[in-house]
């Protein structure tokens, strides 16, 4: 089964003046669950911009993204930002968790938001640190951990919300390669054993290596889409 | 939402500086305007209470006629009952009867125009206190025949000391002049210099032969228990003559007081513009250094009612730990003040002339010090729209970009 499902996407950025940018020219993908994906290729060859449209983050100009059979394109802005939340985890580069929440308030935010009761919030929490390996760290803010265990954090955060999907735009890009590989272990096997969808962008050959499916895109188009056999 | 008030509350304290920056400057703008408010109302007050308690008194009756061309003959109406009912009317504290004539004072060193007035110095001390107010001299007790007592600057431009002879010249009931000799008991002097230039007084009982008013009244004036009741009292009162009030007697007391609150409120309505846009300039720094952080909240599913909110009570929570403290200081401050008060003896040669002391006691309502902080909260809550609508405006996508 599809959890997202793009058809014919295109994305212009400053459309009809000087500086115009294509940066996606005609992109068509499906993603199915449970998938371990990367999206690679050089830069400027548009993967945030995709992973930004799939993530509902930006707006295509034609094309549609079905994210679980939803058409999220004529979604307006509140109903979208509510549909992400329940939806879709996010890990970012950086800038992923909140500076003045500790590592448990900052992964059980999500679930505040989703409206869930405290007990329930306090045990995913807490099963959800075990998994990533930091209850040790609980109650440490952001700026007291190193760059890596933030982004397992942040890898807990995105979980909490039990999204169809986790989207990761170069999550490993600021991190040395010890905390690299902590950090994809950790996502495979989130991925095995809980079947989590991941689907992140990378220029690391590290960790391009480590993905089951490996979509490249150049100049906007998918050129390459590889899944490997296990 | 109690997620977001703690997030809010500790945002304002990452950037401790900064945070601090702004709150000592509204604490700063709401402590020197409400202090300077403090010193000019409590000189307002100081003012007017000496005027009523020198002077004026709370409530004041006289003929009809008398208040337009101080005519002699126009004496009270039937004082005697009128005495009485006073008598037992609730809320008068004490009450005493004059004779009020215009008239000069003269010696060798010249003439000077001024109003005699005619006293029964036992009743009077209850109502005015002339008697306390004595620099040099006695209160009309010691001298058997004739006493009086004036004003300082009187007393100088007169060139006269306690027991010096003044001659005081004024008609009679049937318009003949009398011309007779005074000797200076004792010489005043109140905050009010100009008070003290024009009034002198003297017994009843000697004024009042020599015009042939005897048993007559010009003016009854009444103190009550509290300036508050003032109303209550004056309405109690029957009769044909005149009954007014001190604000009647004195209109621009009555307005100096209406005019400082106004003035009050709009000194610290400019003073707290002035602060909305430091309070605005503030957080939308702090807003644009935290864009991709906004974002990340806008991405993850942080509705944007939240954010602004977030952003609304960071304002709040500073503007109104900056009130608060701003408050205290002010009440500490005019509180020590009041007790102690401020000499401006340096600056308060003018001030005299006016009538206000050269010691100033701070002072101001406490219902001030409550609409100043919700003034104070008002204002926070418009300045913090600006800042929190930018938040708005930020991209969700920002936070996905690379550094
Ligand atoms: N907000 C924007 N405004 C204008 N042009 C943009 C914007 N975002 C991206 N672009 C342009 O679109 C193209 C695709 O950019 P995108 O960020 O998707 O590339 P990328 O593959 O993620 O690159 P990188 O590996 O450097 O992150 C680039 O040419 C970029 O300059
Ligand atoms: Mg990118």
């Amino acid at each position: 089964m599809n959890v997202i499902k793009t058809e014919n996407l295109t994305k212009v950025y400053n459309e009809g003046k000087g500086n115009e940018v294509r940066a996606l020219k005609g992109v068509s993908l499906a993603v199915e669950k449970g998938e371990f994906t990367a999206i690679v290729g050089p830069s400027g060859s548009g993967k945030s911009t995709m992973l930004n449209i799939i993530g509902g983050l930006d707006k295509p100009n034609s094309g549609e993204v079905l994210v679980d059979k939803t058409d999220i394109i004529g979604m307006k802005e509140n109903e979208l930002i509510n549909f992400r939340l329940q939806n879709i985890g996010f890990v970012f580069q950086a800038y992923n968790l909140i500076p003045v929440l500790n590592a448990k308030e900052n992964v059980g935010f999500i679930m505040l938001l989703q409206h869930k009761s405290k007990e329930e919030i306090d045990n995913r929490v807490e099963s959800l640190l075990k998994s990533v390996g930091l209850e040790s760290q609980a109650s440490k803010r952001p700026n007291e951990m190193s760059g890596g265990q933030q982004q397992r954090i942040a890898v807990a955060r995105a979980l909490a919300s039990k999204p169809k999907f986790v989207l990761a735009d170069e999550p490993t890009a600021n991190l040395d390669s010890k905390s690299t590989s902590d950090l994809l272990d950790i996502m495979e096997q989130l991925n095995e054993k809980e079947g989590i969808t991941f689907v992140f962008s990378t220029h690391d050959q590290r960790v391009i290596d480590r993905a089951h499916r490996i979509i490249t895109l150049e100049d906007g188009k998918i050129i390459n889409d590889t899944t490997k056999l296990s | 939402m109690k997620t977001l008030l703690m997030i809010a509350w500790r945002n304002v304290w990452r950037n401790k500086l900064r945070s601090s920056i702004v709150i000592a400057s509204v604490v700063l703008g709401i402590w020197s305007g409400l202090f300077i408010m403090a010193m000019v109302s409590g000189m307002n007050d100081q003012r007017l209470s000496s005027f009523i308690n020198t002077n004026l008194s709370h409530i004041q009756i006289h003929n009809a006629g008398f208040q337009e061309n101080f005519d002699k003959k126009d004496t009270i109406i039937g004082s005697n009952t009128l005495l009485k009912e006073i008598d037992t009317m609730s809320h008068v504290t004490a009450y005493t009867k004059r004779l009020v004539l215009q008239g000069m004072a003269s010696t060798a060193h010249g003439n000077y125009g001024v109003k005699i007035m005619g006293i029964f110095p036992d009743k009077e001390k209850n109502v005015t206190d002339i008697s306390e107010k004595l620099v040099q001299g006695t209160y009309l007790y010691k001298l058997k025949r004739n006493p009086i007592i004036i004003g300082e600057k009187l007393a100088n431009k007169l060139g006269v000391k306690v027991n010096s002879k003044v001659v005081l010249n004024f008609q009679d009931s049937n318009n003949n002049t009398v011309s007779t000799g005074f000797r200076v008991e004792g010489i005043f002097k109140t905050i009010n210099s100009s008070f003290d230039e024009e009034n002198v007084f003297v017994k009843y009982d000697d004024l009042a032969p020599l015009v042939s008013l005897s048993g007559k009244y010009h003016e009854i004036a009444i103190l009550c228990d509290n300036i508050t009741e003032t109303e209550t009292v004056e309405n109690q009162i029957k009769t044909n003559n005149s009954v007014e009030s001190w604000d009647q007697l004195s209109p621009e007391l009555g307005y100096a007081q209406e005019a400082m609150s106004n003035f009050i409120y709009i000194f610290m309505g400019i003073i707290l513009l002035a602060l909305a846009f430091g309070i605005v300039n503030t957080m939308l720094m702090a807003v644009l250094e935290r864009k991709r952080e906004i974002g990340m909240l806008l991405s993850v599913g942080m509705d944007k009612r939240k954010v602004f909110t977030m952003i609304i009570l960071e304002t709040l929570f500073l503007a109104f730990i900056a009130a608060l403290l701003g408050v205290l200081l002010s009440i500490w401050t005019i509180e020590y003040f009041g007790r102690n008060g401020i000499n401006l003896s340096a600056v308060a040669k003018g001030l005299e002339s006016l009538g206000m002391g050269a010691r100033v006691f701070t002072k101001l309502p406490f219902a001030m010090y409550v609409d100043i902080t919700l003034m104070t909260l008002s204002v926070a809550l418009i300045a913090a729209i600006i800042p929190a609508r930018r938040a708005l405006k930020l991209n969700p996508a920002e936070a996905v970009k690379a550094i």
